[in-house]
């Protein structure tokens, strides 16, 4: 089986976790999206890594679930300090932080 | 053959996908995300992937988000997505069509037209990548366990920061 229909997946599940990032006003679900598209980005990676035989891409695939992971809890957090102080995680409520 | 197990699962990761970007609810959202993840761990066993199909397994679905859904849980109706679609412009479309499609374009036309062999499935062992890890990648993979431990620090500073007086 060729490899190109993964690649199409790839882009398929990335324009649609795009969109979400663009469309939710809502913290915990744009972190969703973003997590979406770190997914698409690593099934990119191992496609690649079984079409060229290297399994470069497979090792760096779990650095970018290193990072996801890394990046969730320090999203997390910051969504439940919005929370603490002004009782939503809408992004609305972030406007605060324009100059 | 393979074909037979990729196409129902790239359905469902893509039924997933499209679950988490249009529910209302957070926790459905958060679980259509997980059909998705479990797909995706399907299609990298199909790609000779082993251990980073189980890791992808334990590590998201097993641990981050279960981390979220306690997140849900804790701020309770606060979660709840009121307005979706509000501000949003057409362009916006334009932009998340046309970067992945450029992208996996660039992708494809190297795939059909470069040299180079395919993975065989014995070359796609956890032994084999164990060994890449900690030779070749071992500089990069300390520095991703260094990134982890800002990540605990930058939790702990925020947790433990104190709330300003509401006025």
């Amino acid at each position: 089986m060729p490899y190109t229909p993964y690649f199409v997946l790839s882009a398929i599940l990335f324009a649609i976790g795009l969109t979400g990032l663009f469309i939710r006003r809502n913290l915990l679900l744009m972190l969703l999206a973003i997590e979406l598209l770190l997914n698409s980005a690593n099934l990119s990676f191992i496609a690649a890594s079984a079409r060229w035989g290297e399994l470069t891409g497979q090792v760096f695939a779990f650095f970018g679930m290193t990072i996801a992971a890394a990046e969730v809890t320090v999203g997390l957090a910051l969504a439940i300090l919005l929370f603490r102080n002004v009782d939503s995680v809408d992004t609305k409520h972030i406007e605060m932080l324009k100059g | 053959m393979q074909a037979f197990i990729f196409y129902p699962f790239a359905t469902l990761a893509v039924l997933g996908a499209l679950g988490v970007i249009s529910l209302r609810k957070p926790t459905r959202a958060l679980l259509s995300l997980i059909l998705t993840m479990f797909s995706l761990a399907v299609l990298f066993l199909l790609l000779q992937a082993p251990f980073v199909a189980m890791v992808h397994l334990v590590v998201y679905a097993g641990a981050v988000l279960v981390l979220f859904l306690f997140v849900i849980m804790l701020l309770g109706i606060g979660a709840r997505e009121t307005r979706v679609g509000e501000n949003f412009k057409k362009g916006y479309l334009a932009v998340s069509f046309f970067v992945p499609v450029a992208f996996s374009a660039l992708l494809i036309s190297l795939a059909l037209t470069s040299g180079g062999g395919t993975l065989q499935p014995a070359e796609g062992s956890p032994d084999a990548f164990g060994r890449l890890l900690f030779t070749r990648y071992l500089l990069p993979f300390e520095l991703v366990s260094f990134l982890l431990l800002i990540g605990v620090f930058a939790t702990v500073a925020l947790a433990s920061a104190k709330p300003p007086e509401k006025s």
